[in-house]
């Protein structure tokens, strides 16, 4: 079988989805979309049931936090493989601090059950369908989102460490 | 999820029972409570977290260099793929290419962990069904690959083995004489433990059958390693992508067909088989040449030169004191772990450390299928398909 390659890829999705796909890149050969969170499960089932690509495996679910892109602070970053044309891909959705809404995929793949999970404990997106949506690491009583990159590593009111030598 | 829960409409009274958080028979912290219909478990729910660190936090602070040991403390039965992984993620994003001896030595390393890592959890599910004989027998043939480990790099658990670009210092003729002394004697006594396992009536009996999962759910729940690979599936990241030059090597990845505990077992009992044959061809190929990559902004000189030449001196501060700034870059890296894809997510925006670092930790993913996999079996048998599924709590929790 010829190996699928990622400007195929990116023709078909285009072809579908045209406007919803924000952006496209390839860091280190891995097709990049950044998509509409709205269209974000549409896509995922159609590269689950696509014939040719069938992206039926979730490797990884994992947010991010970007605080100077004003109005597209969070990302929610996903990475599908098809382990029959052994590819993968990666999907971003960004979503403003203020309106952290994306659909969950857990309708698709059980995996992400967990992995949104995790995201929203951390990040604070929210996965609109997901069926139990609770913090899983941290405490239930935590009230912000620790790997938003407004919470500091340390209480910062520790006098005995100087880190300014240390260029941290 | 929903579906597992089941509703009590026929007024049966449940017992709710609590298995952990410590618990001697779940080999680290993990908590479910158990809705039991007497022996019969009807539902379960996991708590997880109890040994959470905070290592993608740590790692937005940390340079480069030092987040190698907080990979350390991910699946701690296999610390060197975890370290080697990480290695090859930022040799990945820097554009280094390693030489050959380089691969071949991190190959060696990686496969003598990958034993000892299936040795504990294929020895411990002999512990959690009444067999205790295979695995204190076994557990000296780990030690004896943990010294390899300290000959190597001089730790033993959580090893910080390697460094970015290459190895810290090349095999001496003492590690070289120690792991072949290891290859000659460790089949006879792995042979006398497949011998005591393997074909054993009473542990067949125990563990056919129990905790099945078909390959579609495996595949759906996000399985990899040994656990997707015994229900049937032949995917692992060493021939799906190879890294570390594992295309070079002639091996067999070994694949059930029912999921079950045995077909978990068995699984990983060839794997060894198939680890002794790549350590075997990587010792006898072991290539000439430098044991480290021309990376001086990440490689530390030695130490004859940084104290007698002043270009090596400041390297070498700049490395310790992690000022080298890295190319802004988005990467994705996984290897084949002791238990699964450990993949390493890394976004880096040119600083000293990595704008963010995410860790797909396999078993943290796997381990979500656990109620489904124990539902309607009994209480011994989910102490056995927890052991079979290789959880590690430093994983899981990250």
């Amino acid at each position: 079988m010829a190996q699928l390659s990622n400007g195929h890829l990116l023709n078909a999705i285009q072809d579908k989805f045209g406007n919803a796909i924000l952006g496209a890149e390839e860091p280190n050969g891995l097709l990049t979309l950044n998509i509409n969170p709205e269209k974000l499960l549409e896509l995922v089932r159609f590269l689950y049931n696509h014939e040719e690509f069938r992206f039926q495996f979730l490797t990884d679910i994992c947010g991010a936090h970007f605080p100077d892109q004003k109005g597209a602070e969070l990302a929610s970053i996903y990475h599908l493989h098809s382990l029959e044309n052994n590819m993968r891909i990666r999907i971003k959705c960004f979503l403003s601090a203020d309106h952290p809404f994306v659909d969950s995929l857990t309708p698709v793949f059980s995996a992400a059950n967990w992995q949104e999970r995790e995201t929203f404990d951390f990040y604070g997106i929210i996965f609109n369908g997901h069926p139990n949506l609770k913090r899983i690491l941290n405490v239930d009583e935590m009230d912000y989102h620790p790997l938003r990159k407004e919470y500091p590593l340390e209480d910062q009111t520790r006098t005995d460490k100087n880190d300014s030598y240390f260029g941290r | 999820m929903e579906e597992n829960r089941i509703l009590a409409e026929d007024k049966k009274e449940y017992t709710t029972l609590n298995l952990g958080p410590t618990h001697p028979a779940t080999h680290g912290i993990f908590q479910n409570v158990l809705t039991m219909d007497g022996e019969i478990i009807v539902d379960s729910e996991q708590t997880v977290g109890y040994i959470h660190r905070a290592f993608e936090k740590i790692a937005e602070h940390r340079p480069y260099y030092q987040i190698t040991p907080l990979t350390d403390r991910l699946n701690y039965c296999s610390s060197p793929i975890n370290n080697m992984g990480w290695h090859m993620t930022v040799e990945k994003l820097l554009g280094v290419q390693t030489p050959k001896r380089v691969d071949y030595m991190r190959v060696i390393i990686m496969e003598l962990a990958r034993i000892a890592d299936h040795l504990v959890c294929n020895s411990v599910i002999g512990v959690d069904t009444g067999a205790l004989t295979g695995f204190t027998y076994v557990f000296q043939w780990r030690e004896k690959i943990y010294d390899i480990y300290e000959s190597i790099c001089g730790a033993r658990l959580t090893t910080n083995i390697g460094r970015i670009g290459g190895m810290e210092r090349d095999f001496t003729p003492e590690v070289i004489a120690s792991i072949r002394s290891f290859l000659k004697e460790f089949p006879a006594v792995f042979d006398e433990f497949c011998r005591l396992l393997e074909r054993n009536r009473i542990f067949m009996d125990r563990i056919v059958g129990t905790g099945a999962i078909s390959a579609e759910r495996a595949l759906n729940y996000g399985f990899t390693g040994p656990n997707l690979r015994a229900a049937g599936v032949d995917y692992d990241v060493r021939v799906m992508n190879p890294y570390s030059s594992y295309q070079d090597f002639d091996f067999i990845i070994p694949v059930g067909t029912n999921g079950d505990t045995y077909d978990r077992f068995m699984v990983r009992q060839e794997e060894i088989r198939q680890s002794l044959r790549i350590i075997e061809q990587a010792l006898n190929n072991l290539p000439e040449g430098k044991f480290f990559a021309d990376v001086p902004e990440f490689f530390l000189p030695p130490k004859e030169e940084v104290y007698n030449n002043m270009e090596a001196l400041i390297w070498h501060f700049k490395i310790v004191m992690g000022e080298t700034d890295v190319p802004v870059g988005e990467v994705y890296h996984s290897v084949e772990g002791g238990n699964g894809e450990l993949g390493y997510y890394l976004i880096s925006d040119g600083g000293r450390a990595p704008f963010r670092l995410h860790f797909r930790r396999p078993c943290f993913i796997y381990y979500q299928a656990f109620p489904e996999m124990i539902k309607g079996s009994t209480l011994s048998d989910a102490i056995v398909v927890m052991s079979s599924m290789n959880v590690i709590a430093g994983e899981l929790d990250a």
